[in-house]
């Protein structure tokens, strides 16, 4: 089998054990090269200049934009914004979109599942407009039953927000079935693609989502470039989130009339090496295809899961299916605090995420108070999982308690 | 190394039995301190006679390193003036950060066990949760 390891430069120099995939991805030579000749070979301000070097540096750009338009099938390539990660994808549309189109009889429907991320700003939302924040509640194991469903959406319902795939519990959540209810009551959709889009292809015209945001970095791409997907309509009548230079068509002293899409929502010189390297890493996600790395991740998964299962006193949070962790493991060793769960592995070299995931409402939900989180991406190796699943095994020993 | 504790037995100890991680409903001072970025979080109870701490205790959750520190400083504290508490928490203090001579280090006893901590940035927050919320709460008082 091929050794994807070799493709990242960073695990030839490092020997890590490396398991947080899901907080960033390690990056590939092609993406760290892309970044590297976009500065080297084309860098001036996009969309400023007449001269051939920003000219070429805008068709880079723009070019990175139609890659991302594919990657997701969107309609159009204006409904592509660049951010600068999902968090802020999440807020403008808060602040441009939900501050101007809720009032206080409005309801907003955020699982219990979100990253703060996609949890705060509706918060906020909420707040400022007087529309009513309701919180649609899993399952211990994450799904989401009808019953819940049924009590969370009303008639009143105008907006919901919910990840496609849990960061703490890797459980992919029934999107299809969302988007039917929110149509009902006229609701718009704003999808949390961030833990999914690394793994699963996305067709957000399928989907019929109104908003979809995730980040370049967890998808093996650089740091500092997200996107946001909105449907032309709506991204039309919202006003900008930002505002400033190279987003608008004219300046008054009295005010300007703003750029089209989707660059009225760029505001500011752009990361277009950042986006030059997202589109990069999308290749190389194309060029190895999602059902290669699925194949791997769910090998790598099952392994992981059988293994941590089987260690007592251990417990995984979730689904107690592979298939439904997207390569995602959160774990209690009883008795143990997660940061003491993290410093033992990290001495066997395995590094992982201790504490509360930017989740805590949905573990304090679950009556857990931090847990330690391993997630698999396809480069990683059966050999890597089972050193896991040892220092796991070791814990408790190791922390003075009997086996 | 396998069969050896992570941490030293007198850390791991203080972890696993505590002796003052229990409930003091009569604590004449309550404070809470919080590592909101790896969530210890413990409620620190005093029972006071003028100046002398005549009891003590801890509830709460957190690492083994900021539960064993937390418990490890009641023991030494408990019976002593407000003052010369707040006096081993400065040389505590300074142990973490590496600067405490010999001398200094041999007068915080117990809590000696921890200065190896000075050599683990990542965990200097835990092992002063404790320290840092009796000073708080004693230098308020006074």
């Amino acid at each position: 089998m091929y050794d994807f390891k070799k493709d990242f430069p960073l695990f030839k120099d490092r020997d890590v054990i490396y398991l947080d995939n899901a907080a960033t991805a390690q990056k590939p030579a092609c993406v760290i090269e892309a970044e590297k000749e976009f500065y080297e070979k084309h860098n001036a301000n996009p969309l400023r200049g007449f001269y051939p070097l920003s000219l070429e540096a805008t068709d880079a750009y723009e070019a990175a934009r139609k890659t991302v338009q594919q990657f997701i099938h969107a309609a159009s390539e204006t409904e592509i914004i660049f951010t600068r990660n999902t968090t802020e994808s999440l807020n403008l549309v808060a602040y441009s979109y939900g501050l101007n189109n809720l009032c206080p009889e409005d309801e907003i429907v955020v699982s219990i599942m979100e990253h703060h991320s996609n949890m705060l700003p509706w918060q906020m939302v909420a707040r400022q407009t007087g529309a009513k924040l309701i919180y649609l509640e899993c399952e211990k194991d994450g799904s989401l039953s009808e019953a819940k469903l049924d009590e969370a959406f009303s008639d009143k319902t105008r907006l919901v927000a919910i990840t496609q795939v849990s960061n703490v519990l890797g459980r992919p959540t029934p999107v299809e079935e969302i988007v039917r209810r929110a149509r009902k009551s006229n609701a718009v959709v704003v999808l949390d693609a961030a833990q999914s889009s690394p793994h699963m292809p996305i067709d957000v015209q399928k989907l019929d989502v109104d908003f979809l945001a995730f980040s370049g970095h967890k998808l093996m791409g650089p740091m500092g470039i997200g996107v946001l997907y909105g449907k032309k309509k709506l991204l039309k009548a919202m006003p900008p989130f930002l505002t400033g230079g190279e987003m608008i068509d004219s300046v008054t002293r009295d005010g300007a009339k703003y750029a089209e899409l989707p660059h009225k929502f760029e505001a500011g010189t752009v990361n277009a090496a950042g986006a030059v390297g997202l589109a990069a890493a999308i290749d190389y996600i194309n060029k190895i295809g999602f059902e290669t790395m699925q194949e791997r991740e769910l090998t790598l998964t099952k392994r992981a899961l059988e293994g941590l299962k089987a260690i007592p006193k251990v417990h995984v949070l979730g689904s107690e299916l592979a298939e439904e962790h997207t390569g995602i493991l959160t774990f209690t060793i009883e008795d143990v605090h997660p940061h003491d769960v993290s410093a033992v592995l990290e001495s066997d070299g395995v590094a992982v995420r201790a504490g509360h995931h930017c989740a805590q409402p949905l573990l304090e939900y679950l009556g857990v108070r931090s847990a330690t989180r391993a997630s698999l991406m396809f480069y990683n190796t059966e050999e890597e999982v089972d050193a896991l699943v040892k220092s796991v095994a070791g814990v408790r020993r190791r922390m003075g308690y009997g086996e | 190394m396998e069969s050896r504790s992570f941490y030293n037995e007198i850390l791991t100890e203080h972890n696993i039995h505590p002796e003052f991680k229990h409930d003091l409903p009569d604590a004449d001072l309550v404070l809470e301190g919080v590592n909101p970025n790896c969530g210890d979080d413990i409620f620190l109870k005093l029972k006071l006679d003028g100046d002398e701490i005549v009891d003590g205790a801890f509830v709460g959750d957190g690492c083994a390193i900021s539960q064993a520190s937390a418990d490890i400083m009641l023991g030494m504290i408990v019976g002593k003036k407000k003052e010369e508490a707040l006096h081993l928490g400065e040389l505590f203090l300074k142990m973490i950060k590496g600067e405490a001579s010999d001398e200094e280090i041999d007068e915080l006893e117990e809590a000696s066990a921890l200065k190896d901590i000075s050599h683990m940035p990542a965990r200097v927050k835990c092992a002063v949760l404790g320290w840092h919320t009796l000073e708080e709460m004693l230098n308020d008082e006074v």
